[in-house]
């Protein structure tokens, strides 16, 4: 048996400890990824095996919570792909602005860079008031930096420089004050988000949104997650309500793809199509 | 075990097109094996725009590689800007926006670790021109998975950092000139598939 045969084998057994031990299921996230993930911090800890991380897991919580933060924590900016709120700008807001009253969900925040960022828009836009914003993770360490609002200031030139190219027309600096060597944005803009865990993986429906935003998260999981994941976005939406992928994200291989039509390719910005149905319901593929 | 390359990744940074533009063109219209390209560029760079010069210039079909599409023969891969590209067990590629490594997203050491996992001797990993130590370990870990490597002669590359790291770190891999290149894949090609 040759070493990387016995890397699957202790990848397997890792997944399962974790599942029975923690009940997260990483057996259907992208596995290259997954192991990637793993070996990054088997070196940080200085272990040499996988398997070498399995005792600690079980027998040490707090270790675990550690080890969960870098299983899922993504690279983020604000304004990430400043096109695709451009594009939130003049192909969805106008439609948004017809509800009296909107509901969005945030899936896999992470961070919450970008989750602020549309914070922003609508607040720019005048649809904040009468906004609610959930933002969901399944990572609680992740949640918390999101909650706070608070990012390393040298991050800030970026995150302005992809603001003015979203077509943010604003001083970028009146979002935020500097602290020592932190920006920390305006509880305005703070005020309707509700911060949950929520785990794609595991947990069903919610509410009844008027637009879902999940970017960068679909490509960790593999495709029987993404059907699931899906799925469960469809069922969340109300009538003719949007979802908002990454850039390298797309519902068209999926089973959900013909409930959909695409209102921005490039930006992946779908909507749900009149009298769209659930070809395959949740409860029966994934059960 | 393997009795023929099954897949060719390559990593390549600053100089790149003039290096690609002399190995693609080179290899004969039967050359079928899929190759898969790491070319450093910025997030927001049009990486469609080299896929689809060398796609006009190609009989192979090059493209963007996309999340869960499976890997082809007679195909030519590009990873997509701002997004690392890897291989999975059953021969398809995922996609990741991980923090950058050796200071690219695209990284090469990402995908080479990949696919030597995944391949492991039936893949050959070429390092061409470039200006930092991108691909270095990840050629080594294609060594050691059995796997053959290729470095372009650093005295023939546009930017010899690259190649020279990768020449440091692994020693058994075959330092070829670049216009050289191609005839050398031809030829371990062939050669592996007469073995058994």
């Amino acid at each position: 048996m040759n070493k990387n045969d016995l890397t699957r084998i202790e990848i397997e057994l890792l997944i399962d400890a974790i599942k029975k031990r923690y009940g997260y299921d990483f057996s259907h996230y992208a596995q290259s990824s997954f192991r990637r993930r793993v070996e990054n911090r088997l070196n940080a800890l200085g272990l040499n095996t996988i398997s070498d991380l399995i005792p600690r897991l079980m027998h040490d919580e707090l270790f675990f919570e550690d080890v969960l933060v870098g299983f899922s924590i993504t690279v983020t900016e604000m304004f990430r792909d400043p096109k695709f709120y451009r594009d939130i700008r003049t192909i969805v807001i106008p439609k948004l602005k017809t509800y009296p009253y909107l509901k969005i969900w945030h899936a896999g925040c992470a961070t919450g860079e970008e989750i602020y960022s549309m914070a922003i828009l609508l607040h720019e836009e005048g649809l904040l008031e009468q906004t609610q914003i959930y933002a969901t993770d399944f990572n609680n360490t992740a949640l918390k930096t999101a909650e706070r609002g608070i990012y390393p200031l040298d991050d800030m030139e970026n995150h302005a420089k992809n603001y003015y190219e979203a077509g943010g027309a604003k001083e970028f600096s009146e979002y935020y004050r500097t602290q020592y060597k932190s920006a920390k944005l305006k509880g305005f803009l703070k005020e309707k988000i509700t911060f949950a865990n929520h785990n794609l993986v595991t947990d069903g429906v919610f509410g009844e949104m008027h637009m879902i935003i999940c970017r960068n998260v679909m490509i960790y999981f593999d495709k029987n997650l993404q059907d699931r994941a899906y799925s469960l976005f469809v069922e969340s939406l109300i009538h003719r309500g949007f979802l908002c992928l990454g850039t390298k994200d797309t519902v068209a291989f999926s089973i959900v793809s013909e409930n959909f039509e695409i209102l921005a390719k490039r930006n992946k910005i779908f909507r749900l199509l009149p009298n769209a149905k659930l070809r395959n319901r949740i409860g029966e593929k994934h059960a | 075990m393997h009795d023929h390359f099954e897949c060719i990744v390559v990593g390549v940074s600053a100089g790149g097109m003039e290096a690609l533009k002399t190995i693609l063109p080179a290899l004969p219209a039967n050359f079928s094996l899929p190759i898969i390209i790491v070319q450093h560029m910025r997030a927001d760079a049009r990486d469609w725009y080299l896929a689809n010069h060398f796609n006009s210039l190609l009989t192979s079909t090059v493209k963007i590689a996309n999340d869960k599409e499976a890997i082809e023969n007679n195909h030519i891969y590009l990873a997509p800007a701002g997004y690392h590209l890897l291989v999975e067990d059953d021969r398809t590629f995922s996609l990741s926006s991980d923090a950058k490594v050796n200071y690219a997203r695209p990284s090469i050491d990402v995908l080479f670790e990949s696919a030597a996992f995944v391949f492991g001797p039936a893949l050959i990993g070429i390092i061409l021109t470039g200006a930092n130590s991108d691909g270095a370990k990840g050629l080594k870990a294609i060594t050691e998975a059995g796997g053959q490597a290729v470095i372009q002669d650093p005295s023939t590359a546009e930017v010899s950092a690259m190649p020279s790291a990768a020449r440091n770190l692994c020693k058994n891999a075959k330092i070829t000139p670049l216009p050289e290149i191609a005839n050398y894949l031809i030829k371990v090609t062939e050669e592996k598939g007469r073995l058994i």
